[in-house]
């Protein structure tokens, strides 16, 4: 077996270049960037909720108070609760780590690498 | 329907290959091609900025007009409108690239083993490893797509292609079609409609990526041998067992560089080329041309699709905002490759001026819901109208 790949820190990776920022301070496009992530699982949560609440109206098989109560009953429903956290922030906050990731390896900006590209 | 809605992305066509999605990853991508589709609109604001705000400004400064794109980039880099519009427009393609990838890195293995199980003993799949990746594509990540077309995280990898198939059509929001082969599907329509007693026998796609715009073309001609190419093996490999999966065993995908092929001198009817050249560099794309010329047989036809072409009588704001993704969605050679007229680059390689032609092509759309709705404003550098340059070589 190789060693899995760590599919949660990678998917959040930064591309070549350095990332372009477009409001003078760049604290606001960092935290633009967690609020629009944030903007999307909501609605992502929302779809879900949605598919619920028809498929429970549609069956009529669990109630609101049942829901309302519910922990996790196994190991196994813990860590994929903890596991969906877990990935949930490594999506919200992509710039903090994109920004280390910067930090770590300098890039090129992309003007030089089109002056660059331009002589190959 | 009167919102024009973007498709759901399980209206997306299914085939083997197609990475596995749970609940909230389709959501994911729901919300996003909504938010692509919402940001067209807030695009329109900038020309309203600009109108209002910014040029007015320049004037009142400076005494006279805008008259360079540094000038307008400059003084439109300061407006409030244009930065939310685009730090809004950057981070959504980000979050694209995120969503994508944490669908298809998570099952990187079982995709590979999939892509494996359709691509074993077949002939029409010829990787070969010594084919280097050109350096213009290892200098940047094209479209903020981290490891681009070519990084393997694991031996045997397809997610590169994985992750392309699967978010194109949330980047276009379903604009080209469920196989998102609106492109590939034009051109076909247009070779058969102007060159109906065309009969190619062998046709070349360059740059060919996942295929996909490739196999309308083997569907339309069934009897022809077609060959696909590109430098990233994680691209055919999944394009390949997508293709066979849909059924098209007439296209043969190798691991080549379009700039040195091994093919023989005259040897294709047809050699065809979608959204490739505007990835490529400032050097390589005249040695791309060349073996283009190189290949062609005598009355043999080569057409390219691309970004819509820069024209006279076009603003100089419309060519800024035109131009947005070669720096801020990391297409560098994009914008370069306006200062190379079409017609002289294929001169260059040996093609004669009276056989240019240019001409300009709209996705066709098996979607109703992915039409591009007549008032919706136009999303550049996203929008299903493209243009086509090429010649017949004589
Ligand atoms: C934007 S994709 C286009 C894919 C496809 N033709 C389509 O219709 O979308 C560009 C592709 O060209 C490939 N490519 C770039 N330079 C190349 C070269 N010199 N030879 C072969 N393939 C190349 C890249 O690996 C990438 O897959």
């Amino acid at each position: 077996m190789e060693e899995k790949l760590d599919y949660i820190k990678l998917a959040s990776n930064k591309s070549k270049g350095k990332r372009p920022y477009f409001h003078d301070d760049p604290a606001v496009e960092r935290v633009l960037n967690i609020t629009m992530a944030l903007a999307g699982e909501l609605a992502v949560a929302r779809e879900r909720m949605d598919s619920i609440e028809r498929l429970l109206e549609k069956k009529n098989i669990v109630t609101r108070e049942e829901i309302e109560n519910f922990v996790p009953e196994t190991p196994e429903q813990e860590e994929q609760r903890q596991t969906w956290h877990s990935e949930y922030i490594s999506r919200v906050l992509r710039i903090v780590q994109q920004e280390m990731e910067e930090m770590e390896n300098p890039d090129k900006s992309l003007e030089e690498i089109a002056n660059d590209i331009n002589e190959m | 329907m009167a919102k024009n809605l973007t498709p759901v992305w399980n209206k997306i066509a299914k085939h083997a290959m197609l990475p596995e999605t749970t609940h909230d990853e389709r959501a994911r991508y729901n919300f996003l091609s909504n938010l692509n589709k919402h940001l067209a609109h807030v695009a329109q604001g900038n020309k309203t900025a600009y109108e209002n705000r910014v040029e007015p400004n320049f004037k009142k400064e400076h005494n006279r007009s805008i008259e360079t794109k540094e000038e307008l980039q400059n003084a439109i880099s300061s407006d409030s409108h244009y930065q939310i519009w685009s730090s809004l427009r950057r981070s959504t393609m980000e979050m694209r690239q995120q969503a994508g990838r944490s669908i298809v890195l998570r099952q990187a293995e079982e995709l590979r083993d999939k892509a494996e199980k359709l691509n074993k003993g077949k002939s029409t799949l010829v990787l070969n490893p010594d084919v280097k990746v050109p350096e213009y594509l290892m200098a940047v990540d094209n479209h903020i797509m981290p490891g681009s077309y070519h990084t393997e995280l694991i031996q045997g990898d397809v997610t590169p292609a994985a992750n392309y198939d699967s978010g194109i059509f949330v980047t276009t929001a379903g604009t080209i079609g469920r196989y998102s082969d609106g492109g590939g599907k034009a051109i076909t329509t247009w070779v058969r409609q102007n060159y109906p007693d065309f009969k190619p026998k062998r046709i070349l796609d360059i740059g060919c990526g996942m295929g996909h715009n490739v196999l309308p073309i083997a569907k339309a001609f069934p009897d022809a041998e077609i060959i696909a190419i590109d430098t990233g093996a994680p691209m055919l490999r999944y394009g390949h067992a997508r293709a066979v999966d849909l059924g098209y065993n007439n296209v043969t995908f190798m691991q080549m560089d379009a700039a040195k092929t091994i093919f023989e001198d005259e040897s294709f009817d047809w050699i065809q080329s979608t959204m490739f050249f505007h990835e490529t560099g400032g050097k390589s794309i005249y040695k791309i041309m060349n073996e283009v010329h190189r290949l062609l047989k005598p009355g043999g036809l080569t057409l390219h699709i691309e970004q819509p072409q820069y024209t006279d009588d076009m603003s100089l704001f419309e060519k800024f905002m035109r131009d947005w993704d070669a720096l801020n969605n990391s297409e560098p050679y994009w914008s370069k490759m306006h200062d190379i007229d079409p017609a002289e680059l294929m001169e260059s390689s040996g093609f004669r001026r009276e056989d240019f032609m240019q001409i300009g092509a709209k996705a066709e759309n098996d979607l109703i819901e992915g039409g591009n709705d007549e008032n919706e404003p136009e999303d550049y550098g996203r929008a299903p109208i493209w243009n086509v340059f090429g010649a017949v070589k004589n």
